[in-house]
């Protein structure tokens, strides 16, 4: 899943404070899993910030919505929703980076005869798992060549903090990485789930350079299934 | 010859080997290079220059190689895989040829939330071992990872770092092997306290041959103080000082420490080089270079011979 945090009170704050109508809305998959981003949390944000205008004496008129997924049309094609986005001066979306910019480009596809201005609460962080209650870590940097099946089902790409290939670095410490001791170090973990699988001899050839094309330093990504396309 | 350096030469005349190592200045400043080259000259075979160390911003080692140079020393040019994806090393490697520059040192880096720019992004392009593999190909095959021929002649003597008491410690043997898989002439260690440990390691390595394959240069640090050793313990990954040498140190008494840890580090040097599989020691002495003269001689390790 996505994972994300709110963005601190004042910054939102300060995004949408030259509004009389704002609209928080928020997405009911991941970041509401997450809790950062759900009908729940939508309902939250826009009631502090009521409070928080009302406070200074501003008269300002915030509701909450949520959809079922804001990275996708049909979860935001009903008129009167689409009608109430049309009302807002601004939309403050709790969804990630996808939802936030896809909501935007749907609003302005959709709505013709206004801009639609949307703005983030959050800040996206990682596509990760939930490891414990209130515990999340990252597992996947998206670099579009997969090689846990030779490490153990471990990444080092995204669990080592240098993405070696070929680890551990000399910073590894009693199963922790140099960076700090709250971090396992990958390679180590790496190198117990080989030893359990009795597949060490995989880690021994050198593994070579890296093709970095089909990651982002390739460029924004794009995937076509023509079979699917209309 | 890989490389023509007289690190090189002297390895292979079979000459106990000591190198040395000078940390850039946190700026321009040339004359704090030259006094500390100044300090090594005649005590060491070659200076390891550092490449942003800890990842603190300093003289780029290319610029600092090449003054040492100049000053009538050998470097040994460090290049972390963190400040650099595989264009910028090969360019600079290149560079770095073109100015007289024969030996190096492939290393992954430091993480950068130790330095003093922890806000920056990393680069890990390639890792330490794929860089070992990308400078041999240049030398050996004269052609860039892409396979394009190179101008003009690259030699290079090709070294990295092993941590033997990184962990888990039993696989820090089969990293060595990779990296002289990868096409390693020389490995200097992390420096060492734990000589049990140490042995431990180097009873791996000489069974599986690699001391043949490669050159193994034990580093050692002498300790300043108890203070320091302290520190080094708890700060610096895999470092273990043994109990009895902290003793040691305190019981030399006020004003006696740093003469106490020069003595036990030239006991180090003599127990190292009756190991079989050492070829040389790597000097460690970080704003320490005024006391090298006295270490290598005082280890007998003087006059140095020339390449």
């Amino acid at each position: 899943m996505i994972t994300a945090d709110r963005k601190p009170f004042e910054e939102i704050k300060a995004s949408v404070k030259d509004y009389d109508k704002i609209m928080v809305l928020g997405c009911e998959t991941c970041v509401a899993i997450c809790q950062a981003g759900g009908e729940k949390e939508a309902e939250i944000l826009a009631s502090e910030l009521k409070l928080a205008f009302g406070n200074e004496g501003k008269k300002v008129e915030v509701n909450d919505e949520h959809v079922i997924r804001q990275c996708d049309d049909e979860f935001m094609a009903d008129p009167s929703f689409l009608e109430k986005v049309k009302e807002a001066d601004i939309v403050l979306s709790i969804a990630c980076g996808v939802g936030v910019q896809h909501a935007c480009n749907f609003f302005n596809r959709t709505i013709t005869d206004k801009p639609i201005r949307v703005v983030p609460g959050l800040n996206t962080t990682f596509m990760g798992a939930n490891i414990d209650v209130g515990l999340w870590e990252e597992r996947c940097l998206g670099c579009g060549d997969c090689v846990l099946e030779k490490t153990g089902g471990i990444c080092p790409i995204t669990r080592c903090a240098k993405s070696l290939l070929n680890g551990p670095c000399g910073g590894s410490s009693n199963g922790k990485c140099e960076i700090n001791a709250d971090t396992d170090c990958a390679w180590h973990l790496i190198i117990e789930r080989l030893e359990v699988l009795g597949e060490l001899d995989r880690i021994k050839p050198v593994e070579m350079y890296k093709d970095w094309r089909p990651s982002h330093s390739g460029g924004p990504r794009k995937r076509v299934r023509e079979d699917l396309r209309l | 010859m890989k490389s023509g350096s007289n690190l090189e030469k002297l390895l292979e005349k079979g000459e106990f080997v000591i190198t040395g190592e000078l940390g850039p200045p946190k700026g321009t400043d040339v004359e704090v290079v030259k006094e500390k080259a100044g300090m090594l000259k005649g005590n060491v075979d070659a200076v390891n220059i550092t490449d942003n160390q800890t990842a603190i911003v300093r003289m780029s080692s290319i610029a600092t190689s090449r003054i040492l140079i100049d000053e009538g020393l050998e470097p040994t040019m460090q290049m972390v895989a963190r400040d650099r994806n595989r264009l910028a090393m090969m360019s600079d490697l290149f560079g770095a040829n073109a100015l007289g520059i024969r030996n190096m040192l492939c290393l992954s880096g430091d993480h950068q939330s130790f330095g003093n720019h922890p806000e920056a992004k990393n680069v890990f392009d390639i890792d330490s071992i794929q860089m070992i593999h990308m400078v041999k190909t240049m030398r050996d095959e004269h052609k860039v990872i892409c396979g394009d021929e190179i101008e003009g002649d690259f030699k290079m003597f090709i070294g990295a770092a092993s941590n033997p008491f990184a962990d888990p410690f039993q696989y820090r043997v089969h990293r060595l092997a990779k990296k002289v898989e990868a096409g390693l002439d020389f490995i200097q260690t992390q420096c060492i306290y734990d000589m049990k440990r140490f042995k431990e390691f180097m009873k791996q390595v000489v069974d599986m041959g690699l001391h043949e394959r490669c050159k193994i240069l034990a580093g050692v640090t002498p300790l300043k103080s108890v203070g320091m050793a302290r520190y080094m313990a708890a700060n610096v990954s895999g470092i273990s000082i043994p109990e009895d040498m902290i003793e040691r140190l305190k019981a030399a008494g006020k004003g006696n420490v740093a003469a106490e840890g020069i003595k036990i580090v030239c006991e180090q040097i003599q127990e190292l080089r009756a190991l079989e599989g050492i070829a040389g020691v790597h000097l460690m002495a970080i704003e320490w270079e005024h006391r090298v003269h006295e270490i290598v001689e005082m280890a007998g390790l003087l006059p140095r011979p020339k390449g």
